[in-house]
């Protein structure tokens, strides 16, 4: 039965195939802007989660707050309330993987006669722990380089590219505020973080070095920041409750004092961005399917003149034994070949704008099969819907009346 | 009569029209046996059409009674009225009404379609039938292509695709020559002659000359039911 209804369909699209390409045209621009918003939410997300995993698992930092003398309030990570002594008790907390005091700021590097602005942070080896950094060149500096506070570098790639160009830098010396500094290693790179700066522009040097020779921190031992790492996910609150409850202990702050430092979830900030964009991709996509509609009404309309304009050819049929459900399913089966075809064309098209898209401006991607399997699946849906009703309208002719039908 | 094809009782069919309810029908008894030849003649108006399209399932009568076969078409279901319609008989239209976008083969094969018999036997069926009117070696080409005289032969041949009982033509000849006439009811003796029922609507008195028996409607009534040769 279906068989030889699909050849007629077939027919009557081509009797009017003007007419049938820019029903068609409907739903090539719906199902193509539903790929195209899906490729680009898709590839958003997609971004998010590269990002999130260059960050490191399960880190939150705690800065050093104000703290008040005659009335004056500093702001955050400007009084001296952590120090190093702070993040080696913290170490000791269970559930805490890694804890890596951090003093970091901007700073002119020089080498020969290039010069290169980047983010100089002093820590400890655990940082790069934390964060989970690899070296793809020459070393790390270890825990003795912090305690005698050596004057070695580890640079991030984009330093290493701007500063050295082909030269290896490892063995190399650069200057950071006048002082010389020996390349140890490169890191691996990281690309952006959430906040779109380049991670890979960094140098890393001991924290203590970095206090007596770049910094000038007025009250050694103390630090800006300290960053740590819990066991797992699960562990991250407890873990943040237990530093809250030892800071205030050793900072000696009665029940009645606000916190002397500040914390931050690193990992709870970067899940509500990943949020955000699934939240923005599923926006994207709902926009796009209000053009699907647009294009199933499309179809709605010239399977309704069809039927008008078949009103004899229908009476023919039912006068040689057609059912109802014959001319329903003749009529329904046209409008889900329509809505087919052009849910492939739009797949195609969307599928190749998206493509472009990529070429063009670099924006990622992603297309997926779940996506182009939803489309198919939106399309026969449309294609059901909405030819549901003039196929319905055409069963339901008199067989007398529409052979009248003039 | 228990091999009645057709028995009609009281049949009536009002239309509803601007001026209010018009009787085409007024209360028609008739009984037709299997093998019988009609012709229904009558002036313009007089409700042969009318008749024709309560006979063939199309329509529902407004007072009265039909047996189709036996069967009280009152009592059956749309899907079960497109059966009778597909198997029981055949209805050849004025106009042909064979459907323009498709070969000739394919409208003789479209009752098989509805019938749910598979591709090969209907291509065989149609194939026999075109043969059988005269029209094999057009069976690809469109409707168009051919003459009315020709038309009219494929449509007799959809009417007859599924071996029905009986045809029912309303002015087979309504749209044609004298010569093209002559031959369609050659044809329909000849299908006549092989048992099929046969009831067609004419205006010609040379025309009702070929089949077995006249029945002259007038004003919605039939008026007289004799055998051709017969005095009236
Ligand atoms: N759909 C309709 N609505 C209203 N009146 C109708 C309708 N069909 C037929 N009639 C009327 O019913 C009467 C009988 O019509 P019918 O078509 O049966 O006549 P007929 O005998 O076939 O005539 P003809 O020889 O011209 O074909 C006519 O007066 C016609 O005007
Ligand atoms: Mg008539």
């Amino acid at each position: 039965m279906i068989r030889p209804m699909l050849g007629e369909a077939w027919l009557a699209m081509g009797a009017n195939r003007l007419r049938t390409a820019l029903t068609m045209l409907g739903m090539v621009i719906g199902v193509g802007a539903v790929v195209i918003m899906l490729a680009i939410g898709q590839g958003a997300q997609y971004a998010v989660q590269q990002t999130i995993s260059t960050m490191g698992s399960n880190l939150f930092i705690v800065l050093a707050g104000s703290f008040t003398t005659s009335g004056v309030r500093s702001g955050s990570g400007g009084g001296p309330t952590l120090t190093v002594g702070d993040a080696e008790a913290i170490a000791e907390l269970d559930g805490v993987a890694n804890v890596a005091p951090t003093h970091q700021g901007s700073r002119q590097l020089v080498y020969g006669a290039q010069n290169w602005s980047s983010q100089v942070i002093g820590t400890t080896p655990a940082y790069l722990d934390a964060r989970a950094w690899s070296i793809v060149n020459g070393a790390g500096f270890g825990d003795s380089d912090v305690r005698s506070a050596t004057r070695v570098a580890v640079i991030g790639k984009t330093v290493a590219e701007n500063l050295f160009g082909d030269e290896d830098p490892v063995g190399k010396t650069l200057r950071i505020q006048q002082s010389p500094f020996l390349v140890v290693g490169v890191l691996g790179a990281k690309g952006q973080n959430l906040d779109g700066r380049d991670q890979d522009d960094t140098v890393i040097i001991p924290l203590s070095t970095a206090q007596r020779k770049v910094f000038g921190t007025p009250f050694l031992g103390s630090v800006r920041m300290i960053m740590v790492q819990a066991d797992s996910a699960e562990a991250m609150e407890r873990t943040m409750a237990a530093t809250t409850a030892l800071l205030r202990q050793r900072h000696r702050l009665r029940e009645d004092m606000p916190d002397d430092f500040f914390m931050r979830n690193l990992s709870a900030a970067a899940e509500s961005e990943a949020a955000t964009t699934r939240t923005m991709s599923i926006l994207l996509g709902a926009i796009a399917s209000i053009s699907l509609v647009v294009g199933g009404i499309g179809i709605m309309n010239i399977m309704l003149v069809s039927v008008t304009e078949r009103t004899r050819e229908i009476g023919i049929r039912m006068a040689i034994g057609a059912r109802q459900r014959d001319i329903l399913s003749q009529f329904l089966l046209e409008a889900v070949m329509i809505s087919f075809a052009g849910c492939l064309l739009g797949l195609l098209l969307g599928i190749a704008i998206a493509l472009a898209i990529n070429l063009f401006t670099g924006m990622v991607v992603v297309i997926s099969g779940t996506a182009a399997l939803l489309a198919f699946a939106v399309a026969a849906g449309v294609g059901i819907f909405f030819g549901w009703y003039p196929a319905q309208k055409a069963a339901r002719l008199d067989p007398i009346e529409a052979l009248r039908y003039q | 009569m228990a091999d009645a094809v057709i028995r009609v009782a009281g049949l009536g069919k009002s239309y509803q029209t601007a001026a209010g309810e018009f009787p085409a029908l007024r209360g028609v008894d008739l009984a037709i046996a299997a093998g019988e030849y009609i012709a229904i003649m009558g002036p313009s108006g007089s409700g042969k059409s009318t008749f024709m399209n309560l006979l063939g399932c199309l329509d529902t009568p407004s007072a009265g009674d039909y047996w189709l076969a036996g069967e009280n078409v009152a009592t059956l279901d749309k899907d079960a009225l497109a059966v009778l319609r597909n198997r029981t008989l055949g209805f050849v239209f004025q106009g042909f009404n064979l459907l323009p976008r498709m070969s000739l083969q394919d409208n003789v094969a479209l009752p098989l379609v509805y019938a749910g018999v598979d591709k090969a036997t209907r291509r065989a069926r149609a194939r026999v039938l075109l043969e059988r009117v005269g029209l094999g070696k057009y069976a690809e080409s469109l409707p168009n292509r051919i003459s009315g005289g020709q038309q009219q032969r494929v449509a007799i041949a959809r009417a007859l695709v599924n071996a029905p009982r009986l045809i029912l033509a309303d002015e087979p000849t309504g749209n044609l020559d004298s010569h093209t006439s002559e031959e369609i009811m050659r044809l329909f003796g000849e299908l006549n002659g092989d048992g099929i029922t046969i009831v067609l609507v004419t205006h010609e008195p040379d025309i009702a000359e070929h089949a077995k028996r006249q029945v002259r409607f007038l004003d919605g009534r039939i008026i007289s039911d004799h055998l051709t040769g017969a005095a009236p």
